[in-house]
């Protein structure tokens, strides 16, 4: 056992990349179910976003415009879903499901050229004096575009959740559709828009795991993040920063798991594998007692009588 | 009883009608994942598409894919049956109960089941001595690393990674005595995440080699983005990464196997056998080895492979002591088939234990 | 300007017609995608949906729809019940895991004495596993009000994990030259779960399941618990009003539906998949959602809504055998199939309306 191999710099600068997509996921996720709305699907929209958005870096050779593909194949993908719930009615679980398995599907149909590619670079940012400062440069300064987008856009959320009108309105129909409509908030384009942009994170978090944190190409390569995405937003009592702290913790556990191993520490890789959702459950037990938490309306089918 | 008795009679008399009217052989493929892996289902996939190469018209293929283990690989084998394929090869250990079961079934088609140890009148096992490989890795990394740290990311805890690990360690070994390996179990075959993840955290800890037992190229691309870090392809050769990272790699080629027993089938000779093939007949390949390695290293790594081609060289050979300093082999002896099928120990020298 | 209008009263005539409307459209998108696939797409549809019935080997595909069925149908009837009360078990998945665990611990346990007892005693063990394993959301929810969905959901992975765990552990066979797994029970008489009549495809598993069938029939339309959890969840006030007691019915509910995921986890262990592996679990406990809701939350309806999931499942293998096609197509043909069966349903409950509503 060595465990001064370990560098703490490094861990946490790879732990930050590790977190990233289920960051980004997480919070399109906690938009969504802020809206009142469950949407199981993020594994499939993830998968799809990963395989649009590598097919559009290798067509254009643009990285940056492989994530914006990946943000609008996401979001189209979400479509069907905002279908199934918003205009057919039917029941969200379900309809997670089914759009799961059918983006898994569609990605790999999509993705049968694109096996064995290696996609162009995003390069990392380097700033002048910043990043090349000791211990602080190497975490917080010298990683891709798209790592600082997923942190600004926890912000943004929860700025806009907690500050603006806008998010007034998304909780109030989060908490009880039927007063929101009655004081005449559109509750359907509402949560549609809500579905819309939780499609696009999830596409976007799947491009990061295409395009940067592997990267490469193959069926079925979101192997469960997307679950994970799910399991945070709950970890996270739906706050957008708890939300980051958690994809650190989740993309943390395995992180810091392999690195114990390679350092000769010998480990239940199983029972460390299981931790973030005992933990998450933990957490869910204790938010009970504050009620204010979840939001009421989840995953209840909205219809205006008139 | 008799109900299946006479249903699968006729089954038989079909699958034999259907198989007389048409002078093509059948020839079934049931894959664990998809084809587009990239890695272990890809390259059986690479060997069926040979085996329609090398025969044309005289040969049918059909292959399902993502098939789980258990009840439904055994239906999927059933079908295949009934349809009147004439041998079929199922690629994975989890296939063998099953396999043994469709087979019982249907006397008269020949089936092939790959890394698993029971066989059958129409059942031969077959597989390939990657260890052989492993070796030819080990010299080369053992050679390169100037750190003398060398990461392995092992995927489960069976005999079939042990063996790897042992393999590349005791010629590590032997060309550094200085070399130390950090091993990480990702209790998985294939999650490029998670791959990523266990090259970096190894890259980090000082490794500046890295080989792979899961089937992704994730590791590569880490290993690229460190710089001076050298890995190996896996499963398939991940060209693509070469010069630098990739150094060299390990190819499964079932292709000069697939097309053997189909011929044997069309011959009428096939037989059941326990196959364990490796460099000798072109079962494991050792892709390019490139440039970044000096040339007197890649010399000697290509007489290893040559030694071991001949029959002249085991990658197991005396004198070599467990981990825990029992004896093994006593010097010039070389390991039996049946303890390398069942490896469930380190030999000495390697650090941690093995997780069970 | 279209709108939707509730009906008063969910309609029969739409609740029989949009199944069969939602097949047709699945076919007719499902071959604009074959074609576009570059295959015979009336062949494909032919050979997903024919050939298990009434293909050529047919005698051998209608048994496996049994097998394949049995386990969905187990595990949808009960979440059925709880998701009419509105008490949302979706970690079924968790429970089968367990159930199969806890049964086959207990029949390897006995291993190698053979006994009659041996296989009630698993089927005992699988059933409580389940339980047990439901237990933890359904006690944390009358406990604490915590919510079922996440809960349940989490303790899936939990299980996958376990699964794991027992498979290069404690459960590993001793003969099996160190490789991850367990014993097979199909050789081991008094745990084998086998066919009852051989080449049938029935084992106990189908039994259960049908059993499940009628008891939920029954229980839902004669028995007093039934009417409670139909208004609990139609009305939920009205519930209290007429005496239910809400952590009872989330107890019952949980449970029941843990118990039979983890009675489907058994049959399938001790019986078609014959040992316990990393990858034991195939997904049955999420697709036996989707059947609970394709078959409208009744019995008969997941009866017919499990045989048909199964039938996607065979003529889908059939068409890669038989056509190539690949198990990514397959994949979404199945998608848009659910799609249109849920959202078709909007038809039973709604019409739709042209022009401007009505003044009240």
């Amino acid at each position: 056992m060595d465990l001064s191999a370990i560098n703490p710099v490094l861990l946490v600068a790879s732990l930050m990349v590790a977190a990233t997509p289920i960051l980004l996921a997480a919070i399109g996720e906690l938009v969504v179910e802020k809206a009142g709305v469950l949407n199981l699907g993020v594994e499939g929209m993830m998968i799809v976003g990963a395989i649009a958005g590598f097919a559009t870096a290798v067509e254009t050779g643009s990285p940056l415009f492989g994530f914006l593909i990946s943000a609008f194949a996401g979001a189209a993908l979400s479509l069907l879903f905002v279908i199934m719930t918003q205009v057919a009615l039917a029941n969200q679980v379900a309809s997670g499901l089914a759009l799961t398995l059918f983006g898994l599907g569609l990605s790999a149909l999509m993705g049968q050229s694109y096996v064995g590619i290696k996609p162009p670079q995003l390069g990392q940012i380097h700033l002048p004096v910043l990043s090349d400062l000791p211990v602080v440069g190497q975490i917080l300064f010298s990683h891709d575009i798209i790592l600082y987008f997923g942190i600004a856009l926890t912000a943004a959320v929860w700025a806009v959740l907690k500050y603006t009108r806008v998010g007034l309105i998304l909780r109030a129909v989060g908490e009880n559709h039927d007063a929101a409509h009655a004081l005449g908030y559109k509750v359907v384009r509402i949560r549609i828009l809500a579905i819309l942009f939780g499609g696009a994170c999830a596409g976007l978090g799947g491009a990061y795991i295409s395009l940067i944190r592997v990267p490469q190409w193959t069926e079925g390569m979101t192997a469960g993040v997307g679950w994970i995405a799910l399991a945070l937003v709950v970890f996270a009592s739906w706050k957008p920063w708890r939300a980051l702290l958690g994809a650190y913790l989740f993309g943390g556990v395995t992180v810091v798991q392999l690195n114990l191993q390679a350092a000769g520490v010998a480990i239940p890789v199983e029972y460390l594998a299981m931790s973030p959702y005992l933990i998450t459950i933990l957490v869910l037990v204790m938010l009970s007692a504050d009620k204010s938490s979840a939001p009421a309306a989840l995953g209840r089918i909205f219809h205006a009588s008139r | 009883m008799k109900l299946t008795k006479l249903l699968t009679g006729a089954a038989m008399a079909l699958a034999l009608a259907t198989g007389a009217m048409a002078d093509t052989t059948k020839v079934g493929f049931v894959y664990v994942g998809p084809v587009g892996d990239g890695g272990w289902t890809y390259e059986h996939d690479q060997g069926r598409l040979a085996v329609e190469e090398a025969f044309g018209d005289k040969v049918e293929t059909v292959y399902v894919e993502s098939v789980a283990e258990g009840p439904d690989s055994e239906r999927v084998m059933t079908q295949m049956a009934l349809e009147g394929a004439d041998l079929i090869f199922t690629t994975s250990f989890g296939y063998m109960d099953p396999t043994i079961n469709v087979a019982k079934k249907f006397p008269n088609v020949k089936f092939e089941h790959a890394t698993g140890y029971k066989r059958a009148d129409n059942v031969s096992t077959y597989s390939a001595r990657f260890y052989e490989g492993r070796a030819v890795q080990g010299h080369i990394a053992g050679k390169l690393t100037k750190s003398n740290t060398i990461g392995y990311i092992a995927s489960y805890p069976i005999p079939e990674v042990i063996r790897g690990i042992n393999s590349a360690y005791v010629h590590a070994k032997k060309v550094n005595p200085d070399v130390e390996f950090k091993i990480i179990w990702a209790y998985t075959w294939f999650d490029p995440a998670k791959e990523a993840d266990a090259a970096k955290a190894l890259i980090e800890q000082g490794a500046d080699v890295i080989l792979q037992h899961t089937d992704s190229t994730a590791p590569q691309a880490a290993a690229q983005a460190a710089g001076n870090v050298y890995t190996f392809g896996q499963a398939s050769d991940m060209a693509e990464y070469g010069p630098m990272p990739r150094v060299s790699s390990i190819i499964d080629n079932w292709a000069p196997y697939y097309i053997a027993r189909t011929q044997a089938v069309i011959d009428g000779t096939w037989t059941s056998v326990d196959t364990w093939d490796g460099i000798p007949t072109g079962m494991v390949k050792i892709g390019e080895i490139t440039d970044a390695v000096p040339a007197d290293v890649k010399a000697e790594a290509l007489a290893m492979v040559e030694a071991m081609r001949a029959g002249e060289y085991h990658p197991f050979t005396g004198p070599l002591k467990k981990q825990d300093g029992s004896d093994w082999l006593a010097d010039g002896e070389t390991a039996d088939d049946g303890t390398l099928a069942g490896m469930n120990f380190y030999v000495e020298g390697l650090e941690g234990t093995i997780p069970q | 300007m279209i709108r939707l209008e509730k009906r008063p009263q969910p309609s029969r005539a739409w609740s029989l017609a949009t199944p069969l409307v939602a097949v047709l459209a699945t076919m007719l998108f499902g071959g604009v995608l074959f074609a576009v696939l570059g295959k015979d797409p009336v062949e494909a549809i032919r050979t997903i949906f024919w050939e298990p019935l009434f293909g050529e080997f047919a005698f051998y595909y209608r048994p496996q729809l049994l097998v394949k069925g049995a386990p969905l149908v187990l595990i949808a009837i009960g979440l059925s019940l709880g998701f009419r009360a509105g008490i949302w078990n979706i970690g079924a998945e968790g429970q089968y895991i367990i159930g199969a665990l806890t049964g086959a611990g207990v029949g390897l346990a006995f291993y190698p004495m053979e006994a009659f007892y041996i296989f009630p005693l698993m089927v005992l063990a699988g059933a409580l596993g389940g339980w047990a394993w439901a237990m933890i959301p359904a006690i944390l929810k009358t406990r604490f009000g915590t919510n079922e969905i996440l809960v349940s959901l989490m303790l899936v992975y939990v299980a996958e994990q376990l699964l794991a765990s027992m498979s290069l552990g404690l459960l590993k066979n001793p003969e099996g030259f160190g490789f991850p797994g367990s014993r097979n029970l199909q050789q081991y008489d008094s745990a084998h779960n086998a066919e009852l009549i051989a080449g049938t495809g029935m084992h106990w598993g189908v039994v259960a399941a049908l059993i499940a069938v009628i008891f939920a029939y029954v229980l839902l339309n004669r028995h007093m618990l039934g009417f409670q959890i139909r208004l609990t969840g139609e009305a939920p006030r009205a519930a209290k009003f007429a005496g239910v007691n809400p952590p009872r019915l989330i107890l019952f509910c949980l449970g029941i539906s843990g118990a039979l995921a983890g009675l489907a986890g058994l049959f399938e262990v001790a019986g078609p998949a014959g040992q316990v592996s990393i990858d034991f679990n195939v997904g049955y406990g999420f697709t036996a959602i989707i059947v609970a809701f394709l078959g409208r939350l009744h019995p008969v309806g997941i009866l017919l809504a499990g045989g048909l999931m199964a039938l996607t499942y065979i003529g889908g293998d059939i068409a890669q055998g038989n056509l190539g096609l690949p198990a990514a197509a397959i994949q979404v043909f199945q998608g848009m199939l659910l799609f249109f069966l849920l959202a078709l349903d909007l038809l039973t409950n709604y019409r739709i309306a042209i022009g401007k509503p009505e003044a009240a």
